[in-house]
């Protein structure tokens, strides 16, 4: 599995995808495999701002705990209620049935424009 | 350069996923830390466990040597039997927990693979110091070493070992050669489940691995290999400790709960400090917590009782077999009552826990 180009990249492992102003956010295929087993992602509230840089929540895995960071500024639209039946999905699927949350970015164009490529994201993470 | 044990080559082989773990090249994981772990308890699992120190000590003070460093009493082990010590520094310290084998001619010592240096030279040290006269022998890297764990172990390896297992008792050891290979198969481990820990030659270990497992490769194998991930959550379900989590230099083993394995009646290193520890009864304990919810509790966070910090975690996961977010942690003698509703500062958010007692979980009998 490789990192989809429709998208953009923290080296923290958070995917980035923008559909008009609303961007959906999840971790990436190396991130899941690094972290094993994911057991419970904690997810913010729909109605929280969120601010580029900043922490949007938690992932747990059997072996490590890792916080979660958005590249972009804006209101929680929505978050993946089957994680919290199902966080597995986010080592199955991460791309697709495992995003996380959906900002509504304030921002977007210009803040998605500082991350990283599919391609620079995979050269950082070393693969 | 880290080490490479026999089985690099199966590891990589079987899709193993390697983590550097205390200087050796060793799997994490080859499918799903769950999957493994799952696979232990309903069927069987092999897991590499070469990285252990072992050591063994021969000629006329052996086994005075043992009794001086260990917290055990080896004066009545009979050849075939294995025994698990600690071994203390002065202070009650715990340098590492080891298991004590007696063999025809040797003492089989084996220990974590982190403590092996500090081992041998605390041994070193106190041969001088005590003027014992023995042979020791470090035998780790000549050799390998596996753990097969599970309800299926016994009765499959039964038609492949000529060794009786199903009479031998646990924490009993016998020797066998099968085409001029030396096995030596211990009734022990490290998951809560049944089975055996095996010893022998690295030149044929690779070779062996093949068929002490069997085929390991389909979906409905009996027994499939499983890495260190897994064997953290099985012993810890189990509730067994870890050196570094709940062993360490500044914790001795009457606070850990081993004092089962410490005769406070003979002299050994560290003696006098854990009978003042015993006397005045230890001021922590480790106890056993069930955490409400899904969150997993990590080693260093500190559990409160009401307001207070009386403790810190040192173990936490999500048991995947009994479905509980479950942790060690040493917390204050008066808080460690079974029942005593504690809580654990999960990066400031406080998540309830109850003391539970330990094991978390116990097989089937």
């Amino acid at each position: 599995m490789s990192a989809p180009s429709d998208r953009k990249y923290l080296s923290t492992h958070e995917w980035h995808k923008l559909n008009g102003d609303t961007v959906t956010l999840g971790i990436t295929n190396i991130a899941a495999d690094e972290l094993t087993d994911i057991t419970y992602v904690a997810l913010p509230k729909v109605g929280e701002k969120i601010t580029a840089g900043g922490r949007f929540g938690e992932i747990e895995s059997v072996k490590a705990t890792s916080d979660l960071y958005s590249g972009v500024s804006g209101t929680i639209t929505a978050v993946n209620e089957e994680l919290t039946k199902n966080p597995g999905l986010v080592n199955t699927d991460p791309f697709e049935a495992g995003w996380m949350v959906k900002i509504k970015a304030t921002n977007a164009a210009a803040e998605m424009d500082k991350l990283l490529a599919a391609d620079a994201y995979e050269k950082q993470a070393g693969h | 350069m880290l080490k490479r044990t026999p089985f690099y080559d199966f590891h990589l082989s079987h899709g193993a996923r390697m983590v550097d773990f205390a200087g050796w090249e060793m799997p994490i994981m080859y499918r799903s830390i769950i999957d493994e772990h799952e696979q232990t308890r309903k069927s069987g699992s092999i897991f590499d466990v070469s990285h252990m120190g072992r050591v063994h000590f021969t000629g006329k003070d052996a086994a005075r040597f043992l009794n001086h460093i260990c917290t055990r009493n080896f004066a009545d082990q009979k050849v075939g039997q294995s025994r698990y010590s600690l071994v203390c520094n002065e202070a009650g310290g715990v340098l590492d927990d080891v298991i004590v084998s007696r063999d025809q001619k040797n003492w089989i010592v084996v220990c974590n693979a982190s403590n092996r240096e500090k081992l041998m030279k605390h041994f070193v040290e106190q041969r001088r110091a005590g003027g014992f006269d023995f042979d020791m022998s470090d035998q780790t890297e000549a050799t390998g070493m596996v753990a097969l764990q599970g309800p299926k172990v016994i009765e499959r390896l039964s038609g492949v070992l000529p060794v009786d297992l199903k009479e031998m008792k646990r924490y009993h050891f016998e020797t066998t050669s099968i085409m001029l290979i030396k096995f030596t198969v211990f009734r022990s481990g490290y998951t809560g489940e049944d089975g055996v820990e095996i010893i022998l030659p690295a030149k044929m270990a690779a070779m062996a691995m093949k068929f002490i497992g069997g085929s390991m490769d389909k979906e409905s194998a009996t027994i499939k290999p499983a890495g260190l991930g897994a064997r953290d959550t099985l012993r810890l379900e189990a509730g067994m400790p870890l050196y570094g989590h709940e062993l360490t230099e500044t914790i001795d083993p009457i606070s850990a709960g081993l004092g089962w394995a410490v005769d406070l009646t003979k002299e050994f290193v560290g003696v006098e400090a854990l009978r003042a520890i015993k006397e005045k009864s230890p001021a922590r304990k480790l106890v056993g917590l069930e955490l409400e919810g899904k969150r997993i509790a990590r080693q260093g966070m500190p559990v409160k009782h009401g307001e207070s910090v009386v403790g810190e975690i040192t173990s936490g996961t999500f048991g995947p077999t009994v479905q509980k977010s479950i942790a060690m942690a040493y917390v204050d003698a008066n808080s460690a009552a079974e029942g005593t509703q504690l809580s654990v500062d999960l990066k400031g958010t406080l998540n309830p826990a109850k003391v539970v007692k330990l094991p978390f979980y116990k097989r089937p009998s």
